[in-house]
């Protein structure tokens, strides 16, 4: 009996790791329920064309302490490190001068059921440059073609984790190389990152609309040319999660949208 | 032969680190090809690479020791048994290639990187049991004969066999315990168990689902509103299990074979690691799974498996068949 059980201890136990694991994950859904409700009778709007929208304009204000500052030092790869003239500093939650946050993306969350858009012939980029992602955060209409490019001489590799999109990972090991992706899923947000570099980070937002922007300097944002009706507009944070309001467009007005977040 | 499967396992071992260092540092995708590295056979090894792609090559070394060692045992060693346990080996450590390249293309699914940490052990295992088999202890043992109990192992083939009616069993003593041979095998099986629990805590990222140590988020009984929680709570309880198992069958060493010295090094060396992997364990979780604790706590693991598994073998190779004898004779 011993001897039976000495000789399938290295035989068989790896064999039965492996097998009895096999079934516990499941592949990276393909087609998840947002494009499932998109479905026959969706109408199209080609926002140029609508005659009389509406628009709205907010900021994302911020009432919270002193955010985290985290101190990159690139010396784990010298091109990184010749790249900057100091430390350099991430911060998940960036505030501006102002108190008002840059880097958060918004969008129109609800309020366009049934509604298609022509996808933008222009691509979106994403850029890798002294071993930074450029922008941190990025937003693609779903179909849309997302560059990711490499401007440094030194190698990346471009990690994607989406949960409702296929995952990639690619290597781009010499300045000038590029990769065109397209999303067909909506999903907020999907995480990007280089593994070489771990301190490199970026998000893409993935909206089935094209109303969705991100916050500039100032905290600003704005949206264009929707067509008059009440919307659900969200504000995620890296940092912070996210926020919604309800939001009214009449036609021909823009309409004003604030955001708080605490810390 | 001897000093070159010593040679092979150390490298294992430091393969094991290199392993480890790969998950604990977050590089385990950091090379997204394979088997080349960015289409090379030397990428620059900036950043994660470094991890990645050394692992890799530290990897193809131990390879190709293994592919010596085996030819070496193929050649030089008459026991079958033996020149299988080298063919095992290169067969394992091709299968853990496999795994290596699957689980970077499949962008890290969870069962291979399981499985892949789950070989690496049993692999580190089996080359380090070759290293005990062929060593001069062993073999000096083996040679006179009749001072060797029973052959509960296949391993002990190579003399002549008894009848099963002959044999005495190694299952229960006279006390209904089990026989020292089959609680160090138990104990040894229970630390692998653990090791994979560790390994899928691991690589499911559940390593801070409990954020504290020794309560789970203050609780001793934490709801288990996650499979992290329910994979750290395994594990935890796991450790309870193996540091029982590994100190009973340490105290019954010293108590029950103290004459036989080389028992006796591996008994001891097994608790001070349990103590150890204990103390990692919790270091790993208060350091919020830096580095260094987190991988010693893999490295550690791995020692730990390993003395259990010398400690049985030769426990088998030992065990005095007079003591059995005599148990038996006074069971009837």
């Amino acid at each position: 009996m011993t001897r039976k059980l000495l000789a399938v201890a290295f035989a068989l136990i790896p064999m039965v790791t492996v097998i009895a694991c096999g079934g516990g994950e499941a592949p990276p859904a393909e087609a998840p329920a947002e494009s499932a409700a998109a479905a026959p009778a969706d109408e199209m709007i080609d926002p140029a064309t609508i005659a009389d929208a509406g628009g709205i304009t907010g900021s994302v204000q911020f009432a919270g302490g002193d955010p985290e500052v985290q101190v990159v030092q690139m010396a784990a790869d010298p091109y990184c490190l010749s790249e900057h003239a100091g430390d350099v500093e991430l911060q998940r939650v960036l505030v501006n001068e102002n108190g008002t946050l840059a880097q958060i993306f918004v969008y129109v969350k609800e309020g366009l059921e049934g509604k298609t858009f022509p996808v933008p012939s222009e691509p979106a980029r994403l850029d890798q440059q002294g071993c930074m992602y450029h922008p941190h955060v990025i937003g693609v209409q779903t179909g849309q073609t997302l560059i990711i490019s490499n401007s440094d001489d030194t190698l990346h590799n471009v990690n994607a984790q989406p949960s409702n999109n296929p995952p990639f990972n690619i290597g781009q090991p010499m300045a000038g190389m590029e990769a065109e992706y397209t999303f067909d899923n909506a999903e907020i947000m999907i995480p990007v990152r280089c593994d070489v570099h771990p301190w490199m980070s970026a998000f893409i937002g993935v909206v089935a609309n094209p109303y969705f922007t991100i916050t500039d300097s100032e905290g600003n944002f704005s949206l264009d040319r929707l067509p008059p009706g009440d919307y659900v507009l969200e504000a995620w944070s890296e940092g912070l999660g996210t926020q919604t309001i309800n939001v009214t467009v009449a036609p021909n007005e823009t309409a004003e949208a604030t955001f708080a977040f605490g810390s | 032969m001897h000093r070159f499967a010593m040679l092979t396992a150390a490298a294992t071992f430091f393969l094991v680190i290199a392993g480890g260092l790969v998950t604990s540092t977050g590089s385990g995708l950091a090379v997204p090809d394979w088997p080349l590295s960015y289409g090379q056979f030397f990428p620059p090894m900036v950043g994660g690479i470094f991890f990645e792609h050394g692992h890799r090559m530290v990897a193809g070394a131990v390879g190709l020791l293994t592919f010596a060692l085996a030819t070496w045992l193929w050649f030089g060693d008459n026991r079958r048994w033996v020149r299988m346990m080298g063919i095992g080996a290169v067969a394992a450590v091709l299968a853990q290639a496999a795994l290596g390249g699957i689980t970077v293309l499949f962008l890290l699914p969870t069962p291979i990187s399981v499985g892949h940490a789950g070989l690496a052990m049993a692999f580190f295992a089996l080359v380090s049991s070759i290293a005990v088999v062929t060593g001069p202890g062993w073999l000096r043992i083996d040679a006179p004969g009749p001072s060797v109990a029973p052959q509960p192992t296949p391993m002990m083939s190579h003399t002549p066999e008894r009848t099963r009616q002959d044999r005495p069993t190694l299952a229960r003593d006279n006390q209904g315990r089990p026989t020292l041979p089959r609680a160090a095998l138990i104990a040894a099986v229970a630390v692998y168990v653990q090791i994979l629990l560790g390994a899928t805590v691991r690589h499911t990222g559940s390593g801070l689902a409990c954020p504290d140590f020794p309560l789970c988020n203050g609780q001793l009984f934490p709801a288990l509103s996650s499979a992290g929680i329910g994979f750290q709570l395994l594990h935890r309880v796991g450790a309870l299990v193996v540091a029982a198992l590994v100190m009973w069958v340490a105290w019954r060493v010293r108590n029950e074979l103290h004459d036989i010295a080389e028992l006796q090094g591996p008994a001891l060396v097994a608790v001070c690691l349990l103590v150890l992997q204990v103390l990692l364990g919790a270091l790993t979780v208060w350091t919020a799974l830096a580095v260094t604790p987190t991988t010693t706590h893999v490295a550690t693991g791995a020692l730990l498996l390993v003395t259990m598994v010398v400690l049985t073998l030769r426990l088998h190779h030992r065990y005095p068949a007079s003591r059995l004898n005599a148990r038996s004779e006074s069971k009837q």
